[in-house]
């Protein structure tokens, strides 16, 4: 066990766990945020996506250990940040999510791509939103999500 | 799904309303049962809890209407649909409603089938007429209460947007009546409205549920947390059935956060339940286990095995489903006429997002459950026999599920007893036991693996005149619970529909099946029997209809029978909205389906091309013929995840395969279901108007996909594919 100090939706918090624990574990089962989710473990499905230092991150394959003083945002935390705000609203008027288990990381990685690329492709958004995994397959609505939020943007 | 759920015995129970003041404030309604025993004579009896057990309906000081929703939200939108259906009737403000899901209860139960379930696409179709009443005694009852207090006749007043307006403008809200109204009787009989008069009913309306979903809010099962409450994961058999002869648990043990270690019974053999404090240590402790396996004399699977198998067994006619017309009738059409088609589909798991899981704490005299179940009736009782309960001494709540497809309805409830037993040796403390993804890709209760042999004899029009189908494949209803309502003469229907109940009007038309038991659990996948069989059916159909050199839309058109209303509507919405079949691109394709799903016709189109091997769907077109469309929002949005759901089939990793006994996919490395560029870029659904009873829309649309896209592909290929998944093109 040791004591790791981390910045997660701008608050500083501690935590003591053992140094291997994936920052999903220490997110969902210390810090209570359960929006993130856990899908697979193995950083297949996406549904743990937060942004580490900006970048969307799969949480799942991130030992706390290695997370340092970069910052965390998750799902509770991005619509903070105006982008996020846009895509979640987005998301809520184009009706996209079913099951909604997904939802936490398909929007992540959206906002991600999003503030990289303001304007996004089709094969820009296979390929960002290409490791975010959804069985109730809202993939056609979180396509289109996107680009109704990417003009909202500008 | 449904085949076996209308072979349940109907259960006749006069059901009523009452209405009571809420411990809140407000008006609430709750809906209680005679007793077959005790509706004779006296009052009926005192139901053993308040609010929540039986409420439907609670009408707060503040406005706010809250409708309790007897059916399990899994994505369907089954939380929205049916709140909308009682919220039209007692014109209540939409904007004021919100939605929660009932727990396990006698009232909950599905009012045609007598237990609790979602499944079968049954919710909307039973669930329409029980909802429109609740609503339609509401509204009466809160418009009674303002006619009283205005001293006029309730036929001079009318309720709108949960006001009620009266002669002389007056009105009233809903909140402020409600109190009253919980004094009055509820009527027996109330007037429905005529559908012209629908308000909420038909529109494209929001979920209620999108919000929560968008902000990490909503709470699913496996975010259930409670105080002093464990984490529990399971080490299963290498090959199932297998049982653990002795294990090492001296390093699991040395674990930070472990507390306990021990053997437990399953539903299929034996296992060592490791519990923690916490997730990670768990998974670790687990991960360092050292358990020798006794697995002798178990029935080790093995895929090609099976295929094999399977193939000579179809070539052997067995149990008649179907048949209708002259066996010899074949016989008689020469042999360059005739066509023989075999099949094979593999084992596919439903991996639904949010993995297996349930939380169980037992107090010795009782015992709570936290689940996302599909069927809260069967499971709340399995928890009861293994804690030494009765159903009622269970608290079984259910709450928001991340997808299901089928497996969190299964019929020997193995994960929730799995929990039971963890939670039984850990008296007092919540167990929640998790199945890791690992733990659902190899733990069974797949679609079955079938094959399918299908021989047609077609006649001088080009039209089939003697088509004679064999399928293979488990059968999950043999052996279970359900066995004696489902299963007449040794037939499961579940393995043929979609074929033997086809409308397809072909005068000699046999289908027979064989079930043979395979150490492999199973279990009913979205779509049941029609993942397998509309494929036959369908690619076989447009094989037909190439080799006639007709439209696969008017080939279709001119073979169902005249009891086909519903997909004869479907195929002519798609006729009319698929024009861009006449202008595709060089290298693409159009493929044509029509399937039906008990009492949902779909038809459908797909735009493909062949991209590195595999197909791109570049769009799909699809019309829905659903009866009344109670959401127009949520149907397109089940098909077009129904879509994508049906392409797992397609994927080049889209099977499950074992060998040795042993599952060889462990997680979606392995075992890969679609992702966004698998996905259609476009999908436009297109719903047949209609004033027909509603029928369900969350299964229908997924058999329709995979054979759209096939039959494009072999337009393009000039191949015909036989063998799911699709290998390299």
């Amino acid at each position: 066990m040791t004591t790791w100090q981390l910045t997660v939706n701008g608050q500083r918090k501690e935590v003591a766990v053992d140094p291997g624990t994936p920052l999903l574990w220490v997110l969902r089962e210390e810090l209570k945020l359960t929006g993130t989710k856990y899908g697979c473990g193995i950083g297949a499905c996406g549904a743990c996506t937060v942004h580490l230092d900006g970048v969307a991150t799969r949480s799942c394959l991130v030992p706390v250990g290695l997370i340092g003083d970069r910052p965390v945002v998750t799902i509770e935390g991005i619509g903070q940040d105006p982008c996020g705000r846009a895509v979640q609203d987005a998301w809520v008027d184009r009706d996209v999510v079913q099951c909604g288990y997904c939802q936490s990381g398909q929007i992540m990685s959206a906002v991600a791509l999003l503030k990289a690329v303001p304007k996004p492709t089709d094969e820009i958004i296979e390929e960002s939103m290409g490791g975010n995994l959804c069985r109730c397959a809202t993939y056609v609505r979180i396509r289109e999500t996107i680009k109704s939020a990417s003009e909202h943007l500008t | 799904m449904r085949a076996f759920l209308n072979a349940v015995p109907r259960v006749s129970r006069r059901g009523f309303l009452r209405v009571s003041t809420a411990a809140a404030g407000g008006l609430l309604a709750s809906l209680w049962f005679d007793s077959p025993l005790s509706a004779q004579e006296g009052p009926p009896p005192v139901p053993p809890k308040a609010y929540p057990p039986d409420a439907f309906v609670h009408v707060k000081p503040d406005g706010q209407i809250v409708i309790t929703v007897n059916r399990v939200e899994l994505g369907q939108g089954i939380q929205t649909a049916l709140p909308m259906v009682l919220a039209d009737e007692m014109d209540a403000d939409w904007s004021q409603v919100a939605a929660e899901i009932a727990p396990a209860g006698e009232v909950y139960k599905d009012p045609v089938l007598g237990i609790q379930i979602v499944g079968g696409s049954s919710s909307i179709p039973n669930s329409f007429q029980q909802y429109r009443e609740l609503g339609a005694k509401m509204r009466a009852m809160l418009v009674a209460a303002a006619a009283d207090r205005w001293n006029v006749g309730a036929d001079q007043c009318r309720a709108e947007n949960s006001v009620v307006y009266g002669p002389g403008g007056r009105s009233a809200r809903y909140a402020e009546l409600a109190t009253y109204a919980a004094g009055r009787p509820v009527p027996e009989k109330v007037r429905l409205k005529d559908p012209s008069q629908f308000r909420i009913i038909g529109k494209r309306v929001r979920r209620l549920d999108s919000k929560a979903k968008c902000d990490g809010s909503q709470k699913f099962g496996l975010d259930v947390d409670l105080p002093a409450m464990k984490i529990a994961l399971v080490a299963r058999p290498p090959v199932f059935g297998g049982r653990v002869r002795a294990f090492d648990d001296a390093q699991a043990r040395g674990i930070a956060g472990v507390i306990d270690v021990f053997e437990i019974p399953l539903v299929r053999g034996t296992g060592v339940a490791v519990v923690a404090d916490r997730f990670w240590p768990a998974k670790q402790a687990r991960d360092r286990l050292k358990i020798d396996w006794d697995l002798s004399g178990i029935e080790r699977a093995d895929s090609s095995e099976l295929r094999g198998r399977y193939e000579q067994l179809a070539r052997t006619t067995g149990l008649v489903a179907t048949s209708r017309g002259d066996r010899a009738a074949m016989d008689r059409i020469p042999a360059e006429r005739r066509v023989v088609a075999e099949f094979d589909f593999p084992y596919l798991a439903h991996t639904p997002m949010e993995p297996l899981n349930v939380t169980v704490r037992f107090d010795g005299d009782g015992a709570e459950a936290w689940t996302t179940s599909q069927m809260p009736t069967f499971e709340q009782g399995a928890i009861a026999e293994i804690l030494g309960l009765k159903p009622d001494q269970v608290t079984f709540r259910v709450g928001f599920g991340g997808g299901a497809f089928g497996r969190r309805g299964s019929l020997d409830e193995h994960v929730t007893r799995e929990a039971a037993v963890i939670a039984k040796r850990m008296r007092g403390s919540p167990i929640k036991l998790i199945w890791t993804r690992e733990d659902d890709v190899r733990g069974g209760y797949y679609r079955p693996l079938f094959a399918h042999r299908v021989e047609i004899g077609i006649g001088k029009d080009g039209m089939p005149a003697a088509w004679k189908h064999v399928v293979v494949g488990q059968s999950f209803l043999i052996g279970s619970k359900f066995e004696p309502m489902a299963v007449k003469d040794d037939v499961d229907p579940l393995l043929v529909e979609g074929t033997a109940n086809t409308r397809y009007s072909i005068p000699n038309f046999h289908v027979w099946e064989h079930h043979p038991k395979v150490n492999v659990p199973v279990l009913w996948w979205r779509s049941v029997g029609n993942s397998h069989n509309s494929f036959v059916m369908e690619t076989l159909i447009d094989e037909l209809a190439e080799r006639a050199r007709i439209d696969p839309i008017s080939y279709r058109l001119k073979l169902l029978g005249s009891d086909a209303n519903k997909q004869r509507a479907a195929l002519t919405l798609l006729r009319e909205k698929s024009g861009w079949r006449s202008n595709l691109p060089l290298g693409h394709a159009a493929g044509i389906s029509c399937t039906e799903y008990y009492g949902t016709a779909v038809a459908c189109a797909a735009e493909v091309s062949i991209k590195n091997g595999r197909p791109k769907i570049h769009r799909v077109t699809m019309a829905i013929d659903c009866g009344l469309a109670i959401n127009p929002l949520t149907i397109e949005n089940q098909c077009q995840g129904g879509i994508g759901f049906g392409l797992t089939q397609l994927m080049a990793k889209g099977a499950i395969t074992l060998r040795d006994g042993r599952v060889e996919q462990r997680n979606f490395d392995g075992y890969t279901p679609p992702y966004i560029v698998d996905a259609p870029v476009a999908a436009d659904v297109h719903i047949v108007p209609s004033a027909e009873a509603p029928t369900g829309a969350g299964e229908a649309p997924v058999p329709a996909i995979a054979p759209a896209v096939v039959n494009a592909v072999s337009r393009l290929t000039g191949k015909r594919y036989r063998s799911l998944p699709l290998r390299a093109l």
